[in-house]
């Protein structure tokens, strides 16, 4: 058998896979969070109930609707899109100009309310769901087995990544969203409808991390929980990549899926640590994070 | 053909002097801090005035107020027969008013050309790109380049440039000749009377007294948040002792 630093190569690459899998929900999720600070100016600690939410109704369709894991790829975001709306139209739309610090206490509120209903309804032993049949068994590369569901949420979260940089950087909205984080009155005096522009925003952040809680039903199952510990890495995820950034966000993700799968290889008692140990390291020598603009 | 030739002859003369744009009792707030406290103003189509005051007198507030950019404003603002005091700024802008600021507010993660195109055509009757590239050739080979990486004087030869394609025929500038060398002022100097003669209207605030007289046709004095004088070209000279005694030259 092949090894590496008397690691066998098998053992290797699974966990690299399991690095990228779990990188691809921190890269869509720090995505969403990164786009909402910049334009909001607003952690958004509800994101991860609003993954779980995702989550959660694929398969409330599926149960109630007999609507599969496809339709809800697509009826999910925009549930939760949509649900994430009014709550920015009804309530963070009030704390504008307001300290952060407001925004991430109702958010974080609104999180153990969304978990907490959750909860009260479904328990906390989770609910399994089905790899859509399309995508079920997996190919063998000779080196690993690889499974096609995983290879399938790899390839779609480095899809929506790719799309979304390309919005924000290279289209007129994009440069809508970017002026507007800098200076949010100028671009509205342009003639811009920059609080809608915010709702939609919102909206879309909240859809992309739904989505990604469709995604990872099938591998996680649904769990009213599911969202609330898998934000903690996300956030140490967006302070390592900086504040706003858009692509330090998504490679930071990745990158840090990667690292924590490889620590797990070699160095198992780190790889629940390895990422805050990062995110400290990385505050001490560049606060602003790797890829944050200093103000 | 009669009727022809009397249908050229232009509007009726009361309509030809309607004002573009009436401020009256504007009162305007930040936070708790009351800054404007009456502002009373008007300026006819095609006319080009200016603003004076000294630091602090609420110039930059004044403009700000009239694009609807305050957390509080009260008072009236009629934009061509259209009151706009309770309208949000996007709606004002609608209406035909744009601002070049006095920051200048180049977006720094926009390029040179993302900043230029940034503001949307809304109206009709807006110069074209091409027009406005001649107008400043220097923006034409850094397009690329990071909106604030340019000089003082490009970033506000392109905070100008881009409200010109709008469709805006009321252009409120804020100071646009601070801070740059004698050269780039007069050829701000130069493009804004360009502007003037493409009949534009325009509300210009401005510290330096000799530019402000050698362009524009009437002056409005301003004083801790009020108009307190209203000075016509041909009486500047005359009125310079009182002026010095409101700016504190
Ligand atoms: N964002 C703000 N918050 C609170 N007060 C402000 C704000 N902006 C301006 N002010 C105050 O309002 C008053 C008027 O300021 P404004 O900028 O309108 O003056 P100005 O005539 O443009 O002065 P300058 O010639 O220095 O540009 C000043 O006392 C200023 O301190
Ligand atoms: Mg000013």
């Amino acid at each position: 058998m092949t090894t590496v630093f008397g690691v066998p190569i098998q053992a290797l690459f699974s966990q690299l896979l399991v690095g990228l899998i779990n990188g691809s929900f921190y890269a869509l999720l720090s995505l969403g969070l990164a786009i909402i600070f910049g334009l909001l100016n607003i952690i958004n600690f509800c994101h991860g109930a609003l993954y779980m939410l995702g989550a959660l109704v694929a398969w409330l369709l599926l149960r109630f609707f007999d609507l599969g894991y496809w339709p809800a790829l697509l009826i999910a975001p925009l549930v939760v899109g949509l649900f994430g709306m009014l709550i920015e139209r009804t309530m963070l739309k009030r704390l504008q100009g307001l300290d952060p610090l407001f925004g991430l206490l109702l958010t974080f509120g609104l999180a153990l309310v969304i978990q907490g209903v959750a909860r009260n309804y479904f328990g906390v032993s989770g609910e399994p769901y089905d790899v859509p049949e399309q995508l079920t068994g997996g190919r063998n590369l000779g080196f690993m087995f690889l499974p096609n569901y995983r290879a399938w949420v790899v390839l779609v979260s480095v899809v929506l990544c790719g799309l979304t940089w390309f919005v924000a950087e290279r289209t007129r909205m994009g440069a809508y969203l970017r002026a507007a984080t800098e200076n949010p009155v100028l671009v509205q005096a342009f003639g811009i409808n920059v609080p809608r522009l915010i709702t939609i925003t919102y909206g879309l952040g909240v859809a992309l991390a739904a989505l990604a809680g469709v995604m990872a039903a099938p591998i996680y199952r649904v769990n009213p929980l599911m969202g609330a510990d898998l934000i903690i890495v996300v956030f140490a995820v967006v302070v390592i990549g900086g504040m706003g950034s858009i692509l330090g966000s998504i490679v930071t993700g990745f990158a840090l899926g990667v690292i924590e799968g490889l620590t797990k290889v070699f160095y198992p008692e780190a790889s629940n640590t390895v990422v805050f140990v990062i995110m400290a390291i990385v505050l001490l020598v560049k606060p602003a994070g790797l890829f944050g603009r200093t103000a | 053909m009669p009727e022809l030739a009397t249908a050229k002859a232009g509007p009726p003369p009361e309509l030809a002097t309607r004002p573009m744009l009436r401020v009256a009792a504007l009162q305007a707030w930040y936070g708790e801090s009351h800054i404007l406290h009456g502002v009373d103003l008007e300026i006819r189509p095609g006319e080009l005035v200016t603003l004076l005051g000294r630091n602090g007198a609420g110039k930059t507030t004044t403009l700000r107020s009239l694009m609807g950019m305050v957390p509080r404003r009260e008072g009236s603002v009629v934009l061509e027969d259209q009151e706009t005091i309770r309208l949000p700024p996007h709606r004002i802008a609608r209406l035909g008013m744009a601002i070049c600021p006095e920051e200048r507010g180049i977006f720094a993660s926009l390029t040179v050309e993302e900043n230029l195109l940034l503001p949307p055509q809304l109206r009709s009757g807006g110069m074209d790109l091409q027009a406005v590239m001649e107008l400043f050739p220097n923006l034409q080979e850094r397009m690329s380049s990071q909106g604030t990486k340019l000089s003082g004087g490009e970033q506000q030869m392109l905070a100008i440039g881009r409200i010109l394609r709008t469709g805006a025929r009321l252009l409120l500038l804020d100071e646009p000749t601070e801070g740059l060398a004698p050269v780039i002022v007069q050829h701000i100097g130069a493009t804004i009377h360009r502007l003037k003669a493409e009949g534009f209207t325009i509300l210009l605030v401005e510290q330096n007294l000799k530019f402000a007289s050698s362009i524009a046709e009437r002056h409005y004095v301003m004083d801790r948040g009020r108009v307190v004088d209203e000075i016509p070209a041909d009486r500047f000279q005359s009125s310079m002792p009182q002026l010095q005694t409101h700016l504190g030259v």
